[in-house]
């Protein structure tokens, strides 16, 4: 039972972050780029609205429209999809200002060189501003495992069934199981991004 | 080779920031760009490579306009260094200085041979530095590595931010000295951005002395300090004319090239002779190699039957290449009124006196005033 609802969630935390960090980073590193700092204002201030929205809210929000577009309004696709949305604040904030953040002085140096903007996007920003985006990556996951216990309520299984299950039945022990797990993965999940970070911190970088 | 004809530059909040400059160039010449902060010498440099585009004017490179050629073709055949904050953190010496190699598409095994190189043009262990990343250098050894990787691709130009800015003085005079031996063989034709009158009358072949956005003076350094267009360039100059003319000349064209020496386990006796018949009261003491190890003054004879009883062993010496401004601040440390003139091993090339010094500035001053 219990292997099962942390895999479900597991799952779905993964496949959130994992699309995340791709939509999160792209858009991080276009409105990062000269003369998009309106836009870039505009992307944060939504992706901050999103974070305060209550998430039960958002999921009702998304099976409304879900079902209107004809799409499968509970389980795993609106599940995901919140996921998503509530990860992007720190991804996009850390990409964005780690790349504006880079030494202008460096990337002049690269561009007086003869570095075009791909090159200096690639050699140069991506691999200083590196270590920010995955700590906001790691920041992400961890929100996002936490929120993922919601996703029971609209089926999409998980660590949150056992819990809303004791919820219901007064079941202290399931409570207590379902929440003490969802604590325990984010914690582990968390060190295993920490690792992951170091690893790929370029050599020239670390402390 | 590089020609500006009446360069304007005016940001986009209008600050005039180059008010129609015109200059050459010539190839293998080593221009310098001096003036107080502010008046214009960054923005002039870096028009040159299109990292600013010109307001008005053109710039011609072997006679072809810059802007015609494209962009980053351009930079990647104009070397260029800037202060030590440039360099490319995240890669190690072998790859940053085989940047402009790696844009131009020279397969690995070149970039690095090409890398040890010009390490060892720079006088830093290849093997023990390519692998090294820039956080782990001294602010000296970043400097070089700077120069070595604008001469990454062995570009004709190099253009020079103050390359040697943001080190402490006796690196800096160092590496001046590594450069301008370099320059000797290389030849390339350099644009050299600095605000310190001592660097750029040492460096220049010529000197362009800008103000508030326009050349003042364009000529060599021993015109700008002996025949100053104007009041700023005089005052720019300074009063202490003898002191910077001091810049313009090396040790080896002043320098006594086979003084006389002693051996440790000479008789004093021998070497005050040698003394006596010179007129000086000095002599140079060398080990059976050659090496500059002390001297024997003439106030300590009396002290000793041997040589090596009664020498005072020293360690300040200058290279050939040194200019005398730095030779007689050595001078003056040493407490002495001669200094040696040493190469890379320590072997003894000539003798300095401070009569020597006096005796060049007199002349020097004299030939640009008649
Ligand atoms: N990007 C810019 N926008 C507006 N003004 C600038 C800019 N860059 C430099 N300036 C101004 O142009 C003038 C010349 O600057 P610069 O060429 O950097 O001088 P220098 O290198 O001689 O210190 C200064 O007044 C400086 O404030
Ligand atoms: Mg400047």
């Amino acid at each position: 039972m219990l292997a099962g609802w942390i895999v479900d969630h597991l799952w779905i935390s993964l496949v959130a972050i994992g699309i995340g960090a791709i939509l999160g980073v792209t858009t991080g590193i276009f409105i990062a780029g000269k003369g998009r700092e309106r836009t870039a204002e505009v992307v944060l201030y939504f992706a901050e609205i999103m974070m305060t929205v209550p998430s039960l809210a958002l999921f009702g929000l998304l099976m409304l429209l879900l079902s209107r577009m004809g799409l499968s309004a509970i389980g795993f696709l609106p599940a995901v999809i919140t996921l998503i949305a509530y990860g992007q604040l720190p991804i996009l904030r850390n990409t964005c200002t780690a790349i504006r953040h880079v030494d202008p002085a460096i990337i002049e140096a690269g561009r007086g060189m003869g570095m075009n903007e791909r090159q200096l996007l690639f050699k140069i920003k991506l691999p200083l501003a590196l270590p920010v985006i995955m700590a906001g990556l790691r920041n992400a996951m961890v929100l996002i495992i936490g929120i993922a216990a919601i996703a029971a309520l609209i089926g999409a299984g998980g660590l949150g069934v056992p819990i809303f299950r004791g919820l219901r039945n007064a079941r202290m022990d399931l409570i207590i199981i379902g929440g003490v797990s969802v604590s325990v993965l984010a914690l582990l999940v968390d060190g295993l991004m920490a690792l992951l970070e170091r690893w790929i911190t370029p050599k020239g970088l670390k402390g | 080779m590089i020609r500006l004809e009446r360069v304007i530059k005016i940001y986009t909040d209008g600050t005039e920031a180059v008010r129609e400059v015109s200059l050459e160039v010539g190839k293998g010449e080593l221009c310098v760009l001096l003036g107080p902060s502010g008046c214009g010498k960054t923005t002039t440099m870096k028009m040159i490579n299109r990292l600013i585009s010109a307001t008005s004017g053109k710039i011609y490179i072997d006679g072809m306009d810059n802007t015609s050629i494209d962009e980053n073709e351009l930079r990647r055949n104009i070397g260029y260094a800037i202060q030590d904050l440039g360099l490319f953190p995240h890669m190690t010496v072998g790859d940053n200085i085989g940047t402009v190699p790696a844009l131009k598409g020279w397969p690995k095994a070149k970039r690095r041979k090409r890398a040890k190189e010009l390490l060892e043009l720079l006088r830093m262990d290849p093997d023990g530095f390519i692998d090294k990343y820039p956080r782990e250098l001294s602010g000296g050894q970043r400097q070089r590595v700077g120069v070595a990787r604008a001469l990454g691709g062995d570009p004709p130009i190099l253009l020079m931010d103050e390359p040697f800015g943001a080190i402490d003085p006796i690196t800096r005079v160092g590496l001046q000295n590594e450069f301008l031996k370099i320059q000797q063989e290389l030849h390339k034709t350099v644009i050299f951005v600095t605000h310190d009158i001592y660097e750029a009358i040492k460096m220049g072949d010529r000197i362009a002395l800008m103000k508030g956005g326009r050349l003042v003076q364009y000529a060599p350094p021993a015109d700008l300090l002996y025949r100053p267009k104007d009041e700023f360039v005089a005052g720019f100059v300074g009063a202490d004319r003898g002191l910077k003319g001091l810049q313009l000349i090396r040790t080896k064209e002043v320098m006594w090239r086979s003084p006389p020496t002693a051996k440790p386990e000479e008789e004093v006796k021998a070497g005050r002779e040698r003394m006596e018949r010179q007129g000086i009261d000095w002599l140079a003491v060398i080990d059976d190699e050659g090496r500059f190890t002390g001297w024997v003054v003439s106030s300590n004879l009396e002290r000793g039957q041997k040589v090596k009883e009664i020498m005072s062993t020293s360690a300040i010496v200058a290279t050939r290449n040194a200019v005398l401004s730095e030779a007689l601040s050595l001078m003056l440390t040493s407490g002495l009124n001669v200094l040696a003139i040493v190469d890379r091993h320590n072997r003894l090339e000539g003798v300095l006196t401070f009569q020597a010094i006096q005796e060049a500035l007199r002349e020097a001053a004299e030939e640009v005033t008649v």
